[in-house]
Formats: structure tokens, sequence, C-alpha cells
């Protein structure tokens, strides 16, 4: 085990060990340290449970897994999570909502009143990076959906975790702001270097973002692929209509065409 | 005028033109002051009885805050352990059920028996059936908190304590505030069953001893006199939610 996530034979039965829907078997997976994954597959192949049992929410039946050579035994606190549903809390400005990681995850916890200026400083400057200059003091519900989404993946990374999970994240918007927020996304990633796991439906997107595509197969789900992805980094999104770059989001596309035949 | 002009003048103007209808329908039909007196009746009786009105209104108003007050305390505590804990949510929700289809009413009796006869019935009368729909509100916005929301603070190590004072509380106040409006109206209800049934003084009571001495008009100056305090203390409570979560009304104001 060399990776800075491992999964090995891991399985995941939900409402009961005996006669519960059996969500994941023998899924074996391994992230690098820096590694951008990404995870697809068919609807319903347990790809959020994944997203769960990696950060510690939830503890397989059976089989290990090790986030940053711990095995987890509990909610990993070096993971930031961003969903589909931006989850936004209306009654905080977007700064406020963004620095709330730092009042619950330690060391910043403790630091957090003596310390605010600086934690003000560093979030305003995330959202800087992700074009949200001067919408600190808005609140949520006066943010467009893009712009939620921005400042939702801003409070996952505010704590500088080593390990970023994605479910879904651009999943609700239009397809420009989809193509922008992947462009943003690839940045914070160049510039920051967390490991990250994103679980799409969306082909094109692991293709643009990921160094490896993991495509699982219908329930219960396993990794039946592991495709690396060539492209240099950074990736300009024109990238994105080049026929080498069609070629691998179409293998993958057969390959979950024939995971949902079989199931 | 424009429209929004309207809009402020309509409730005064619905007032206005139902009093109206009610008056001129009672002179037109000949209505006996026994059966519905006219609104000039009730006004009149009104001004002639107003240090009574004005006397009992006052201790129907004051026990109706105690008690409310009492069940807004009350109803956030309880509501907090139920939305807290699944166990106590089990336990408790069935009793509290049992509890609040007793009407009131028989309840008042058996607070007699313990307190005697008064302010003090009539406040934990009020107390008991403002004190539900709090508890229901509170517990329901703390148990529909969005799972993601859980798991992001979850995935921090974030405590059950963390999760309820960073997004349960805050997230039940659009519910506890929605609920008060409810429960200051029939906290109302509450103090008057309590003193139209024990009491020396308040509406209730008044009204009851109007009633015996056949003065028609001055039940209804006590009936109006309630509404006229309901509406004072329901828009206070309107007032008061817009105030501290106007967030949670953002269509009305951004």
């Amino acid at each position: 085990m060399t990776g800075f996530v491992d999964l090995r034979d891991v399985r995941l039965t939900y409402g009961g060990a005996a006669d519960g829907t059996l969500a994941l078997d023998g899924l074996t997976m391994s992230v690098q340290k820096g590694e951008f994954a990404a995870v697809v597959g068919p609807s319903g192949c347990g790809k959020s449970t994944l997203m769960k049992l990696a950060t510690g929410l939830i503890a397989p039946q059976n089989g290990t897994i090790e986030v940053a050579g711990h095995e987890v035994d509990g909610p990993v606190s070096v993971a930031g999570m961003a969903f589909q549903n931006p989850s936004m809390l209306p009654w905080r400005s977007s700064l406020a909502n963004v620095m709330l990681p730092l009042e619950i995850v330690q060391p910043h916890r403790s630091k957090f009143r003596s310390e605010k200026q600086a934690y003000t400083a560093k979030a305003e400057a995330l959202l800087e990076l992700v074009g949200l200059k001067g919408f600190g003091d808005k609140y949520p519900w006066q943010l467009s959906g893009g712009m939620q989404q921005r400042a939702n993946l801003c409070r996952a990374l505010i704590h500088d975790p080593a390990l970023l999970m994605l479910d879904e994240p651009f999943g609700a918007l239009d397809a420009f702001t989809r193509e922008e927020l992947w462009q943003v996304m690839r940045d914070l990633h160049a510039e920051k270097g967390f490991t990250t796991i994103l679980v799409t439906h969306d082909l094109r997107e692991a293709v643009f973002l990921a160094d490896k595509v993991f495509v699982m197969s219908a329930r219960p789900g396993t990794i039946i692929r592991e495709r690396e992805v060539p492209f240099e980094r950074p990736r300009p999104i024109e990238l994105t209509y080049e026929s080498a770059f069609n070629d691998i989001v179409h293998e993958l596309r057969d390959l979950i065409a024939d995971a949902r035949a079989a199931a | 005028m424009t429209d929004s002009r309207w809009i402020t003048a309509a409730p005064w103007l619905w007032a206005i033109g139902l009093f109206v209808l009610w008056e001129g329908s009672v002179q037109v039909l000949d209505i006996p002051v026994i059966i519905l007196p006219a609104p000039s009746d009730i006004w009149v009786a009104t001004v002639k009885y107003w240090s009574p009105i004005w006397k009992n209104s006052v201790q129907t108003l004051y026990t109706t805050v105690v008690g409310f007050i009492m069940a807004v305390v009350g109803g956030m505590a309880l509501g907090l352990a139920i939305g807290w804990s699944r166990s106590i949510y089990a336990g408790l929700y069935p009793i509290m059920i049992g509890f609040n289809s007793i009407p009131k009413v028989a309840v008042v009796p058996i607070l007699v028996i313990w307190f005697g006869i008064g302010t003090i019935p009539a406040v934990l009368t009020a107390f008991l059936i403002a004190f539900f729909p709090i508890v229901v509100n509170v517990a329901t916005g703390l148990a529909t908190i969005e799972p993601e929301m859980e798991d992001v603070l979850r995935a921090l190590g974030a405590k059950k304590h963390d999760i309820m004072l960073k997004v349960g509380i805050p997230r039940a106040m659009p519910y506890l505030f929605g609920s008060m409006k409810v429960a200051i109206t029939l906290a109302f209800v509450g103090s008057v069953i309590s003193e139209s049934i024990a009491a020396n003084s308040g509406l209730g009571y008044m009204m009851q001893l109007a009633q015996s001495q056949f003065n028609v008009p001055l039940v209804w100056a006590g009936l109006v006199a309630l509404a006229v305090l309901g509406i004072i203390m329901y828009a206070l409570m309107a007032w008061l939610e817009m105030r501290m979560t106007g967030w949670a009304h953002r269509g009305n104001r951004s």
C-alpha cells in the first residue's frame, strides 16, 4: 500500500449485512498523493458511498481503507467535501460560510477568535482565487448557482485539506458555467496540490480534470477499469474538442454502457 | 393610489367594510340586540364600560403573555431535546401527542384544585395550549438539517453539539418564530378559557359576568377587545420574526 488514499477489497451493505443492499463489493483503488482521480460509473453504482467510506463517515463491513498512511476508523479531518447541493447556510454571509470549517476543525478551532483577521484574509484570498472577489459579504441566496458552487469549493478548501472529495459538484450547473468551474477547479488543484477524488457522471469532466479515471461497475460496485489520462497540464479547455480527448471519453462511455448492460 | 398603497390600506378598508355591512344588516333586518348587537351598540358599550374593559384586558394580556413566554422557553428546551436525540423523540413524542389531544378546558378544574382560581390557572392554561406548536416546530427545524451539510461537518470531525450549534439551532429559528405567531393566539384562547371558568378578573370573566346579566353589547365588546389584543400581539410576533430571521423571508426583502 503506497497511495495517499487506499481502499482494498472493500465491501459495504446498506440496511443489515444479511438481507441489505450490497452497494460495493471487492472494491480496490489507490490514489497517489497530489493526484486528481475521478470515479465514473452507471447511476446507482455506489459512487457516493465511496465518498463516505473514504472520509470515514461510514465504515465498510469488509476490507481496509487507509488515508494518509492511517487506517480510517472515524471521520478523517484531513478531508474537505463538496456536493452537488452547495448547502450554504442562508443566515451567514458567503465569507462566514467559507470560514465555517475553521470553527470546527483543529487546530484552527482554538485559534479562530484570536486570529480571526488572518483567517478572514485567507478566506478572502481564496474567494478571489475562484473569481468571487468582493462577494464575501453577500448572502448565498444573493449569488447565482455557479457562484454558490465556487463558494462551496472555497469552504471545502479553507482548512487546507490534504484530500478533497467532490460529489458531482458541477452537476446542477448549466454547460457554460460548468466549463468555467472546471477551469477554476483545474487552477485550484494546480496551485494547492491537494489530492482529489471527484465522483461524477460527466465523462468529459472526468477526463478534463483527472489524472486517472476509475470506472465502476453497476451494483454491487467495483472498479472495472483504471484509465490514465495522459494529457499534459495545464490543460486548456480547447482540449475537450480534440479527438484524442474524445477517444478517451468514448472508451469510458463504452465501458459504462457495457456495465449497464451487464446489470 | 399605487398598488402598494392599496395593499397597505386593504386591511383597514376590509375591516371598515365588514363593520358597515354588519351595521347595515342589523339595522335593515331589525335584529334584536340580544341576538346580535350592531357595531354602534358595541361601541356605545365600549365607551360606557371602558374602565372595566381596560382593566380586564390588561389582566388577560398579562396572563397570556406570561403563559406564552413560559411556552416559548419550555417549548424551545423540549424541542431542542426532541430534535437532538432520536430516543428522546421516540419516547416523548407519543406522550406529547396524547397530552395535546386533551381539551385544555378539562384541565382547568384540576389546575384550580392545585392553585385556586385566578391568575395562576389562566397562565398555566395559556402555557399548556401554546406549548405544543413551539415544540413541534423547533424539533422539525432541527430534524431537517440537509444531510450533505451534516456530512461536510462530520467529515471535519464536528460533534453533534457543533452541528446543532452551527447549523441546527440557527436553522430552527424561522420555525420557532413562525410557531410563535400561532402560539400567541392560542395562548389567548387558553387564558380566556380559564378566566371564563375560574377567575375574578380578565376578559373571560368579564364576558361571563356580562352574559349572566344579559348585557350582550358588553359581551361583544369583550370579544372585540380580544380580537384587537390578538391582532396586536400577532403583529408584534410577525415583526419580531422579520427582525430576527429576515434571511428566511428573502423574497420580501431583496
